[in-house]
């Protein structure tokens, strides 16, 4: 692997093995050291800074991987529903969702709304809200909405909490998310500028990182790894430059990231774990801060397969990305049964055919192991690049 | 137990229906042709605004129905595989896919010709896939879109806030400015209150419809007899015909309701359905049940485009606010998965069925995501006999007929046997009082 001849970033070290592990040490951790309770986020986008404005510590529902055998939740979802849905239900009936006092929900997709609805009924001592995000970009009335719809949220989770939120609790988190999302876009400007300074695993574990731990104690570690990669004397290797799409919601297992950038690709834009970093700039702290988080949704956000944006085609951003980060390629890497990313697909793939952008479709289970097939099938698809 | 015999289930309602149908078509096959130069709005079926569009003059576009009829006619599949051509996956929702195909086929259907839209009007009640659809639509077709984002409910009570129903008046008034601008003719709010109070009569009458098959027998299957009634309410709705129409349903089923008739020679059971129907093979499909004697007293799928039957009515006072609260609360998309169980208990209830039976269609995520959980409840928690099955709504390689056949006959022997003990039961426990 690239590591073994660069530095070693000591925070993807130390937090390799814990950022999949479900039975969240770190969110234990932190729950013991401050006694303060926790929300856990279902993907995509949850506006965490509510919150954690309320004194919990947002932490991201990512499924649960490849890390348990489902036994209970495939009898409450049929087979040709995505694993994450599953899954997720089946950490609650393990147990495995101890650490969490509330859940958030968003209106992401049918089987995330349903999702919701059995969470709710079948755990009813576990507090749980729904967001409804808009989907009316153009509408005067959608910062209106959508600052009440925040205002609701946060009322619930200070009920949970026993914090009610006031202007200056939500404008304080609105800083500290602020200041770690700053330090993930710098991530994502190092690995695009030089990839082979930074590999996709370890900026995938440094962002992981951030959806389970507080801001301010990950803000600092990723920028201490910044400033060592960037310290880093690693040479280009011949490898082609391409943007990872798909994998928005549902999580690719770490090892198949990996494994795409070792079969010949340099990962240098993607949409992992898009919901936290989602502002494309930093969220207006004076004001009203709710009205803030809301306008900063509908007009400062990055495009995602879940937010219907009829201003801008995603198509049309994803060429955007491919060029502003001069990428040879698109793969496309789509979490299996996921109807959001697969009807993006269509929809990609005539504007990069259109725009004579390479790409390769490729589909994935959070619950895979075996990565030979996939693997194969970039090598082919990069050696076909670089040597034809 | 069980009958073969060929079941003509077609009535007087069933003619009317295809005459209006007909007639319908035949206004968008004009369109398309450039014989009229009315405008039309492509929106779907889940708690709309069609009222509007009627005001303005312009005809709606359903898509949904499109491409149901195109699977009735077992023409769907080769348009859904069209689409796959184009990169759409197995996945996808076979509506959209056989929408996609029929766009790509110069939208020719055997039942008419269906023009470009001059607008693409995305309500987006609940259904999430309605949102990539629409986009799809707009992309290929270049036409105008807007979506109508419409809040999921969120509230214990199944009530929207006021934040949110403001949210949606507001985009309701500002649609009336981009409709205002297609058509070129101000709103007409004397035309909009006549045809949200056209709205209101068939909603009172399609309520009275509904209420008849809480009779036995059931006058009429409220799944499948339903779908009949279900094409006028949707693609004609505020309109005259609409309420000519169902003043002529109302009055034939509540004579056969009078008359003690029903669908069937013999209801044996009472059934509540959940899930669309699979409409390339519907005559099949309903056939399997037919021959239980199992009539559907209820079903979800009639409450896709509105609840009436617990007492909503648009209101040409507040056309608006009407409209909004419809789009809002009134239609099983835009109402939470629990909120689905709890109107299924109702029916069970209180239209006295012997069991449940869900169709689960891969197609649509909204209805099936999760229907094992409601098996659960309703075999757990209510005690109610339930039967889980898949299949599709418009792919039809997902019906799989010997199979199906086996699971309902299962079911129903099942039931039969429970009935049979259960009298055997209480004959033995009646001849001990003795």
């Amino acid at each position: 692997m690239t590591l073994a001849t660069v530095v070693p970033l000591d925070v993807v070290e130390r937090y390799r093995d814990s950022v999949e592990d479900r039975t969240f040490p770190t969110v234990r951790e932190w729950r013991a050291r401050t006694g303060r309770m926790v929300t856990g986020c279902f993907p995509v986008y949850a506006p965490v800074e509510l919150a954690y404005a309320a004194g919990m510590l947002p932490v991201g529902l990512f499924g649960a991987g490849n890390q348990i055998e489902m036994a209970h939740a495939d009898s409450r979802f049929q087979s040709f529903i995505c694993s994450i849905v599953k899954s997720t239900l089946e950490l609650a009936f393990i147990d495995r969702l101890e650490p969490f006092d509330a859940l958030m929900f968003e209106s992401i997709c049918d089987p995330a709304r349903n999702l919701a609805s059995v969470m709710a009924r079948n755990f009813p001592q576990r507090p749980m809200t729904y967001v409804h995000l808009p989907q009316n970009m153009t509408s005067p009335a959608a910062v209106d909405y959508l600052a009440a719809e925040y205002q609701r949220v946060a009322d619930e989770l200070g009920a949970v909490s026993g914090h009610p939120v006031g202007a200056e609790d939500l404008r304080r988190a609105l800083g500290a998310y602020n200041a770690l999302r700053a330090q993930l876009r710098a991530l994502y400007r190092l690995r695009a500028a030089s990839p082979e300074k930074l590999s996709t695993a370890e900026l995938y574990t440094l962002v992981r990182l951030a959806t389970l731990g507080d801001p301010i104690d990950v803000e600092p570690l990723i920028a201490e790894s910044i400033v060592t990669a960037l310290g880093r004397e690693a040479r280009a290797k011949d490898r082609i430059r391409v943007v990872v799409v798909g994998s928005f919601c549902e999580q690719p297992p770490l090892e198949l990231i990996a494994g795409i950038e070792e079969s010949g690709c340099y990962v240098v834009d993607d949409d992992f774990l898009l919901g936290w970093r989602l502002m494309k700039g930093s969220v207006d702290e004076t004001g009203d801060p709710f009205r803030a988080l809301a306008r900063a949704y509908l007009d400062g956000s990055l495009h995602a397969s879940t937010k219907h944006d009829l201003r801008r085609p995603r198509a049309a951003a994803l060429i955007d990305s491919v060029r502003a980060t001069d990428a040879a390629a698109v793969i496309f890497l789509g979490a299996k049964f996921c109807e959001p990313g697969l009807f993006d697909y269509a929809l990609y793939r005539k504007a990069l055919d259109e725009n004579a952008v390479p790409h390769l479709f490729l589909e994935f289970e959070e619950k895979m192991w075996n990565y030979d097939k996939i693997r194969t099938e970039v090598e082919t698809f990069v050696e076909s690049m670089l040597f034809t | 137990m069980t009958t073969d015999k060929a079941i003509h289930y077609q009535g007087h309602v069933h003619e009317l229906q295809k005459k209006l149908m007909a007639d319908y078509y035949a206004q968008l096959t004009a369109i398309a042709k450039g014989q009229s130069s009315t405008k039309n709005a492509h929106l779907l079926i889940a708690g709309n605004p069609v009222e509007l569009i009627r005001a303005f003059g312009m005809i709606p576009v359903f898509p949904e129905v499109n491409v149901l009829q195109l699977a009735v006619r077992k023409q769907s599949l080769p348009l859904i595989q069209k689409a796959e051509e184009l990169g759409y996956a197995v996945d996808n929702c076979a509506y959209v896919k056989a929408d996609v195909g029929l766009y790509m086929n110069g939208y020719q259907a055997p039942y008419g010709t269906v023009p470009k839209a001059d607008l693409l009007l995305c309500n987006y009640v609940g259904c999430n896939v309605y949102l990539n659809w629409f986009e799809h639509l707009a992309e290929l077709t270049g036409a105008p879109a807007v979506n109508i984002d419409v809040p999921f409910i969120r509230s214990a009570d199944g009530e929207p806030s006021t934040a949110d129903l403001h949210y949606v008046v507001k985009q309701l008034e500002e649609l009336v400015a981009r409709l205002e601008e297609i058509t070129g003719t101000s709103l007409d709010y004397g035309k909009l209150r006549r045809t949200v109070e056209n709205s209101a009569l068939v909603g009172e009458m399609w309520a009275e419809i509904k209420d008849l098959t809480k009779r036995r027998p059931a006058p009429y299957d409220a799944y499948f007899d339903s779908v009949t009634m279900m094409a006028v309410l949707y693609c004609l709705r505020g309109t005259d015909e609409a309420v000519t129409f169902f003043q002529a349903a109302r009055a034939e089923l509540t004579e056969r309701a009078a008359k003690g008739e029903g669908p069937l020679p013999e209801e044996r059971f009472r059934v509540v359905i959940e899930g669309p129907p699979p409409w390339p093979f519907l005559r099949v499909f309903r056939d399997m049940f037919s021959r239980w004697g199992a009539v559907a007293v209820a079903s979800t799928y009639s409450t896709v485009g509105g609840i009436w039957e617990f007492g909503f009515r648009h209101d040409p006072q507040r056309p608006l606010e009407s409209i909004a609260r419809h789009m809002l609360q009134y239609n099983l998309c835009n109402r939470t998965f629990l909120q689905r169980y709890d109107q299924m208990a109702r029916y069970v209830d209180e239209w006295d069925a012997d069991a449940v039976v869900i169709h689960s269609v891969k197609s649509c995520r909204l209805f099936s995501a999760g229907q094992g959980d409601m098996r659960e409840y309703f075999v757990r928690e209510r005690e109610v006999p339930t039967l889980l099955i898949e299949s599709d709504l418009e792919d039809p390689r997902y019906f799989s007929q010997a199979q199906l056949r086996n699971r309902v006959d299962a079911f129903f022997e099942a039931l039969a046997q429970r009935r049979l003990t259960a009298a055997s039961d209480a004959a033995v426990a009646a001849g001990g009082r003795r």
